[in-house]
Order: C-alpha cells, then structure tokens, then sequence
C-alpha cells in the first residue's frame, strides 16, 4: 500500500463537551476529543470509565444530556443508531452480537444493508435488478471473507462458531458497510495470543488498505501502545489524557488511575 | 353522534348514581376475579421469568378436577385436598417435563411452550372429567340484600374477601418466610440465586404449585358463578391485558389493573356499548391494554427498562 | 447412494445462490409439481380434495403469512385468524359490489386490506416486544371478530350474518360457488399458493429477510447495522397479514364456500401457529409440513381406530388431537426449534452420505 492513505488527515468526528448520565450516575462527564481521518485511536480507562458509553454516544444509541457529536463537520442533535449507520459509521461489541440464527455470509450480508435499494417487490421476483444487486454485493462480501480469511465457514450458523471466529466474522460484517469510521468494543477480549495477533494485523491491515479510521477500546496496554497512533484516557467519565502512546504512557494521571489512587 | 359518545353517557350516570354504583360494583367484582387469574401470572412471572399462557387454563383445570371428584361423591373438604395435592403433582410435571429442558431458552420459545401447555392441559382435563358445563357448588351463601338502595350480593363479597385474604397470605409467605425471600432472590438474578445455593427446580416447583393453588381459588369463585366450562379459560385471558396494565412484575399491580379492567368495561359496556352494537366487553379490556402500552410500556407498577450493548 | 452432490460444481454466485443448489433436489422437486398439478387433479377423489388437499394447501399459505412475521422477523401473533377474516370478508364485500372484476384481483386487493390492517396493529410493535406483543395481537383478534360480527356494511346486511361465495368465473371456468368442482377449485389454489410461496421463499433469501432475522436475533445489532426497527417490523407485519388474508379470502371462496365470523376465531390464530411451530420456525418448507401435519393429524385420528376395532367417542378423539398438538409444541420447542423442516433436512445430509457416512 503507498504510504498517501496512512497519511493522518482532518477531522472526522469531534465530540463536544458530552454529559450522560442514569439517573443521578454519571457516566461521561465533559469529555471532549475529537478522531482524524485515517488515524487509529485508542480509548483506554478502567472498568466503569464510560468508554462503552462513548462508543454508544458516538453511534446514537444513548443521548447525551449535554454536549455535541460533529462527524465530518456537520453537528447531529438526537438521532437513531441507524442514520449514524448512514453516515458510514460501523461498529462491534463487546459481548459478541451476531445475528446467531444465520450463517457467516448472511451475517456480512446483513452488513451491506443499506448499499442494496431494490424494493421488496423487485426481491420477491428475485431477478434482474435485484438479482443482480444481490450477486454484487455478494461479491464484496467475498472479498471480505477472503480478507479474513474465513471462507470456510461461510455457509455456518454464527452460532456454531468458537468465539475467536465470531469475533472475526462480527468485524466482517462490518467491513461489509464500508465503514468511514470504525469502531472496535474490546475486539481482543478473551483472545489467547495467537488469536489477538491475527486480530491486531486485520485492525492494521483494515487501515492500511481501506484507509478507515478505527476507534478501538481495548484493555491489552501491549496491543494499545504497538497498534494505535493516538490514545484518549478515561477514569470515572473524565477524560484524563490524550495524546501518543509514549505521551499517555508516562502521564501521572494516567498511572494513579490504574495503580487506584483515591479519588477525592 | 359526538354528543353521544361524549356527552349523554355522563349524564345518564348523573341521572341514576345508584344504578350507577351498581354497575361499579360488579364491575369491581368481576375485577376481582381477573385479578385472581392475574396474580398466577405474576407469581410465575417473577420467579421463573416464564409468561405463562396456561394460566388460565390451570384456573380451569383445578376446578374441573374439583368438580369431577365430587361428582364422583368424594366429600367437599377431600375433593378440596385431592386437588391442592394434584395441583402439586401438575407443577412437578411441569418442572420435570418442561420447564427444566428450556432452561436459558429466550422468553417468547418458553411463552409459546406455555401455550401448548395449556393446550396439554385442557385436553388432560376434559378427557378425565368430561367437557359438559358442570355446576360447582361448595356451599357458599348466595343471597342478595340491600345497603343504601344499592343491590348487593353475598356471594359476590365472599369472593371479593377471599381474594383479599389471599393476597394478604401470598404478602405474607413472600416478606416473611424463607422460602418467600428465596424467591424473590430468584426473581431478582437467577444466576446470582444458584450461586448462595438456592435451589432453583425446587423453587419453580413451588411458585407453580402455588400458582396452581391460586388459580384453584378463582376457579372455584368464576365455577360457583357461571359453571365449570372452557369458556373460563378464555375468560381468563382476560388477565392478559390486566397485566399489561399492572405490569407483569407487580403483585399490586396485578391487584389495581383487574379492578380498573373489570370496572372499565362493565362501565363501557353499559354506557357505551348500546351505541356500537353492544359486546364492546369481548375486546374493551384488550384495546385498552393497546392503548395503554403505547404510552406506558412497563405498566403502572413495572420497572423501567434500560437497554445495554 | 444415488443423492450426492459430488462432481456438482458451482461456478458462479448466481448458482450458488439458487433456491435448490443440487440437481437431485431440482428433479425432485419438478416431479413433486408434475405430481400437484397433472397427477392429483387426474386422480383424487372429491372427498381427497375438499377434506384434505384443498385446506393443507390454504392453511400453508396462512402459516407462510405467520412465519415470515413469527419464524422470520421473531414477532410472536395471535391475530392470524383476524387478519384471515379481514381477507375473507373483504373478499365478499368487494366481489359482491363490483362483480366483474376477476375474482383473482378481489384476492389482491382483500389481501391488501388485511396488509393494512396487519399495519395498523403491528404499530404497538414500535413499543413493545415478545409476549407483550402477543398479547396487543390478541387485541386484533376481538377486535376485527366484533367488527363484522356487527357491521353489517360487511355482510350487506343479510340477517344470518353469513358470507356466502357467489359463482366468479376465471377464463370461463367457474372456480368459486356452489357449482365449481373441486378439481378446478384445486388448481386455481395450488397456483395462488406456489406463486406466493417462491415469492416469500425470495424474500427471505434476500435483502428483507436478513433484515427481518436481524430484527430477531438481535434488535439493538441491527438497527445499529443500518436497519431501521420500525420500518423492517411493519413490513413484516404488512406482508405476513397480506398472505394471511389471501388465505382467508381462499377459505371463503374456495374451500367452505360460506363462512361466519366463527370460522376465524381464536383457535384458527392457535392452529396456524402450531402449524408453525411444528413444521419450524423459520422455514418456507416447514410452513407447508406444519401445515400437512396438522391437516392429517385429525383425519387420521378418526379413520384409525376403527380400523383396529377400537371405537373412539368424537369428544375423546378432539381431546386426544389437542393433547397431541399441546405436546408436540413442547416437544419441537425444547428438542428441535426448526422444527419438522429441521428433521427432513438432517435426513437429507444423512441421505447424502448414505451408504457410505465416513
């Protein structure tokens, strides 16, 4: 790949000042940073610091009480997790959730949702139009499955699958999307280490090729400092750092918040 | 026609307040009954998670096993026992049969489960004690009498107090006992409960059981009221939108929606059921529930529901 | 032995993506219809055709209409029979008052009025989810039942309340009526239901049926997916009740010839869903074993017994079906989800590696 789309370019999506609280809990306060096009961005903190928050924030399924989300410059005000799909932002889970009663390939089919356009009358007739919309898009989908190497198990119920391969076939389906942005819940969790390399070469590999930008959450500090250009630290709904893996690293903050200094 | 429906309902309630009161009140002791099948569904509801459609029908099977052996000359206070002890027996199977092999399933598999229990249930009932109407009678007075120009009867307040009373012993068993906090434990995490060593099968065997027992007591008030028959399972559909109303996890509510839907519809059906044809009664309870649901999803009583990724 | 797919080879996407991807299966299947459409006609008897072959093949299409709404988009209903009315009674209004449209296109458009009304009460489904749903559908069931118990508008007013099949007539043959023979009535409703069963089989191959699994298997997913809840639910509710009323227009006209409310009560709701459940959630050709199974299951029950010496009582033969349908629910529920279509497929792999399984 030349080296032009590893280029770290604008701004993607800058979040504002976002507040989002349960009941009297908060679980983001203020935080604030924003995502550059092509970059791959870590958001690291202890458990309960409101990182799945954010990913959900970011993706419209849970309304900030206060703040603001810009993605490509334009501010959204409350919007369903669907039109952020829309916009070409795509994402995983932290607990795995494939559609488990279909097979792998229907699973990144379902992916490439919202590039098919034919009406369900045209798809009850299954030809022409729509016939061949669904040939193209399944040859996308190849595409995806031989970038995972997954072809095996194309035509298996996800739910057959051990966990490292759902996990796989959970970052195809969206791949599928053609995603502008990216975002990964814990894609490493529960991997031994065979398996996460294979994962962290897929994440560098989806950036370098597709040149997407990818927002991760991940617990390995090891995966965080070797894949990431930039890491945004979180503790109790804050944001407590943000900026390289060696800036973040040496921060103070950043050390009492995992070593578990009292908060006052 | 807007005057009608409006307007001239209010003022014939106006016009009549005892005739009025009246209505309220049967609507009130129909409520009661709703309430009884209702509470099943809840017990069942909360500790095992399962929607139990058979409830119904478990209201129509206790009474017909009541009926069918005294028709058969067992003594009122046996027959009585022997169905608290078959009821017993139902919730083992059931446990055993069922409720065991679709552990961890989603709640809309075992729902559906439920509704070929009570198809199960129904044919089991009818094959062993018959399908004709049977009249029930266990002894209760039935006369009516007269408080303030407004018509009452006895036999409607003795159900309305057992109702009371049992609510009042089910409050009791779930605060006080142990095996009451267990299942409420149970109610709250089933996981969490296995783990300080509750034992889970023993306890749905308990909250059917009981279920049954409560349906027991409804079906012997609907039975001793119009007859032992089928219909009284789809009567006790019924229950359905009550808990819908009530939320599903709320005894309260369970109590407070049977006596809104009794009340309503009774309401409905004489004031302004003339004006569409009449029978508004088969589905006032149903749409009202539908209405409601799209404003209130969790019920008067429920919990909010917050969902995760 | 003779049903491997080994030396098949696929060569393109198309290909693989046919509805019967191995060449036994495709002859199978051409001979089935051969079968449906010359043979049965040529020598059933009437009793075969109206008791039997006649209903199975309505009740599929009604159990077709439930599972792309139950087995497909995960929507539990127990409003079949009300949507099947709507079809039904549509069907009667609309042929009566402009009785030189074709008959066919009375069918369409009484489809398309239960599509609306399947619209209007999947509109709960934004709201609300599982059992909850279920019971909102019981809503629709009363409901639509009281409608045109009461709304003579429905019947024209005729005073036993009764809807009766007037005699309509298709390229000159009179298909529906007391008149029609039970031939033709056969073949006017074995091409409505294969026309309308490869269409929901390629709807649920395609884009709308991944849409609806998603809905499903996991709703939060998929709307983050790009797949609009609202929307993808209504349609299910939308074209499941359009397949339920056509079923409930060919119930009328084709089959019993007149009907009242009655016919669409709630235990009509509870068969098609045990047809469902028991020939497989999820699954086109589940649709039609669930269907034949439960079709069957009575007539057998009647005819058997005697055959052996043992004398049955009628009530007792009613009670038997409805414990048997009762357990079985439980029994596909807990062993085997996908039901009978689940069954005949492993028989099928096992097929395919018979004799030689290792």
């Amino acid at each position: 790949m030349t080296e032009n789309t590893r280029k770290i370019g604008n701004t993607l999506l800058r979040v504002d000042d976002i507040t989002l609280s349960f009941g009297g809990v908060h679980a983001l306060n203020g935080v604030s940073f924003e995502i550059k096009e092509h970059e791959i961005l870590a958001i690291i903190g202890p458990n309960g610091a409101g990182k799945s928050s954010m990913l959900n924030v970011i993706n419209g399924f849970y309304h900030p009480q206060k703040g603001t989300i810009a993605f490509e410059g334009r501010e959204r005000k409350r919007m369903r997790p669907h039109v952020a799909a829309e916009q070409g932002i795509a994402r995983t889970f932290q607990n795995i959730a494939l559609f488990k009663g279909m097979s792998t390939l229907d699973n990144i089919m379902t992916g490439r949702m919202l590039k098919m356009k034919r009406s369900f009358l045209w798809q009850a007739l299954y030809w022409g139009p729509a016939l061949k919309e669904e040939i193209e898009n399944r040859e996308f989908c190849e595409k995806v499955i031989d970038f995972l190497e997954i072809q095996a198990i194309r035509k298996t119920p996800v739910g057959k699958l051990p966990y490292g391969l759902q996990k796989r076939v959970e970052l195809g389906r969206a791949l599928a999307a053609e995603p502008r942005l990216l975002l990964l819940d814990e894609p490493m969790a529960g991997m031994n280490v065979e398996e996460k390399e294979d994962m962290c070469r897929f994440i560098l590999d989806v950036n370098d090729e597709f040149g997407t930008t990818i927002a991760l959450i991940e617990h390995d500090m090891g995966v965080v400092m070797d894949i990431s250009d930039r890491v945004v630290v979180l503790d109790y709904g804050r944001k407590i750092a943000d900026g390289s893996p060696d800036a973040v690293r040496a921060n103070g903050e950043v050390i009492d918040a995992y070593l578990g200094v009292s908060h006052e | 026609m807007l005057y009608d429906v409006l307007i001239a309902p209010f003022l014939d309630m106006a016009d009549s307040p005892v005739f009025f009161a009246e209505v309220v009140i049967v609507g009130l002791l129909t409520g009661v009954m709703y309430s009884l099948v209702a509470l099943g569904f809840v017990l069942i509801f909360k500790a095992s998670g399962v929607f139990n459609f058979a409830q119904g029908v478990m209201v129509l099977f206790a009474a017909l096993t009541l009926v069918g052996l005294m028709e058969h000359g067992v003594p009122t206070w046996l027959a009585l026992i022997l169905t608290v002890v078959i009821m017993v027996v139902l919730a083992y199977g059931i446990e055993w049969f069922m409720l065991r092999r679709l552990v961890n399933q989603e709640g809309i598999i075992l729902f559906m489960a439920t509704i070929g229990l009570s198809f199960v249930l129904q044919g089991l009932g009818e094959t062993m004690w018959g399908s004709n109407v049977k009249a029930l009678d266990i002894g209760i007075p039935d006369a009516s009498f007269e408080v303030s120009g407004i018509l009452l009867n006895e036999f409607d307040l003795f159900a309305a107090a057992s109702g009371a009373v049992l609510v009042a012993v089910l409050a009791v068993f779930f605060h006080y006992t142990r095996i009451g906090r267990a299942l409420r434990a149970v109610a709250d995490d089933h996981q969490a409960a296995l783990s300080v060593g509750i034992p889970l099968k023993t306890i749905w065997v308990i909250v059917w059981a009981v279920a049954g027992m409560v349906g027991l007591v409804a079906g012997i008030m609907w039975g001793a009221k119009s007859g032992v028959q089928f219909s009284l399972s789809l009567i006790a559909l019924k229950a359905l939108p009550v808990l819908i109303l009530g939320g599903f996890t709320s005894v309260p509510g369970a109590i407070v929606g049977g006596l809104i839907i009794g009340v309503g519809e009774k309401v409905a059906e004489i004031y302004w059921g003339p004006l569409f044809g009449g029978a508004i009664e088969n589905w006032f309870a149903y749409v009202l529930a539908l209405v409601f649901l799209l404003f209130r999803p969790q019920g008067l009583f429920g919990e909010r529901i917050i969902e995760r990724v | 032995m003779f049903y491997r797919e080994a030396g098949q080879f696929k060569t393109s996407y198309a290909a693989d993506q046919t509805v019967f991807p191995i060449v036994q299966d495709r002859w199978g299947v051409a001979a089935m219809v051969a079968i449906a459409f010359v043979g049965v006609p040529l020598v059933a008897s009437e009793y075969m055709l109206q008791a039997v072959l006649i209903p199975f093949l309505i009740f599929a299409l009604a159990a077709i209409g439930l599972n792309l709404l139950t087995g497909y988009c995960g929507q539990v209903s127990l409003g079949t029979g009300g949507f099947m009315m709507v079809g039904g009674y549509m069907t009667y209004k609309l042929t009566t008052t402009f009785p030189d449209v074709n008959i066919l296109i009375v069918f369409v458009f009484a489809g398309l009025c239960a599509a609306l009304v399947g619209f209007v009460f999947g509109l709960p489904s934004l709201r609300i989810k599982g059992f909850y749903l279920a019971v909102a559908t019981l809503a629709a069931q009363f409901f639509l039942g009281w409608t045109f118990n009461k709304v003579g508008w429905f019947y024209n007013y005729n005073p036993s309340g009764t809807i009766t099949a007037p005699p309509r007539e298709l390229f000159g043959i009179t298909i529906t009526g007391p008149t029609a023979s039970a031939e033709v009535r056969y073949l006017v409703v074995l091409c409505i239901v294969a026309v309308f069963a490869m269409m929901a089989k390629n709807l649920v191959r395609g884009r709308v049926g991944r849409s609806w699994m998603a809905i499903r298997d996991m709703d939060i997913a998929a709307e983050i997916i790009g797949i609009q809840p609202i929307r993808t639910k209504l349609m299910a509710f939308t074209i499941s009740s359009f397949y339920c009323g056509v079923a409930g227009a060919m119930m009328v006209f084709l089959w019993l010839g007149s009907a009242e409310t009655e016919a669409f009560d709630i235990n009509q709701s509870f068969l098609v869903l045990f047809m469902v459940i028991i020939g497989g959630l999820g699954s086109i050709l589940g649709s039609f074993l669930g269907a034949a199974f439960v079709i069957i299951t009575p007539i057998i029950l009647t005819n058997a017994p005697p055959m052996f010496g043992i004398d049955l009582p009628i009530d007792l033969q009613k009670h038997i079906e409805i414990m048997l349908f009762g357990s079985l629910i439980v029994f596909f529920l807990i062993v085997e989800p996908h039901g009978l279509a689940r069954l005949w497929q492993i028989a099928k792999e096992k097929l395919r590696l018979w004799p030689f399984p290792y």
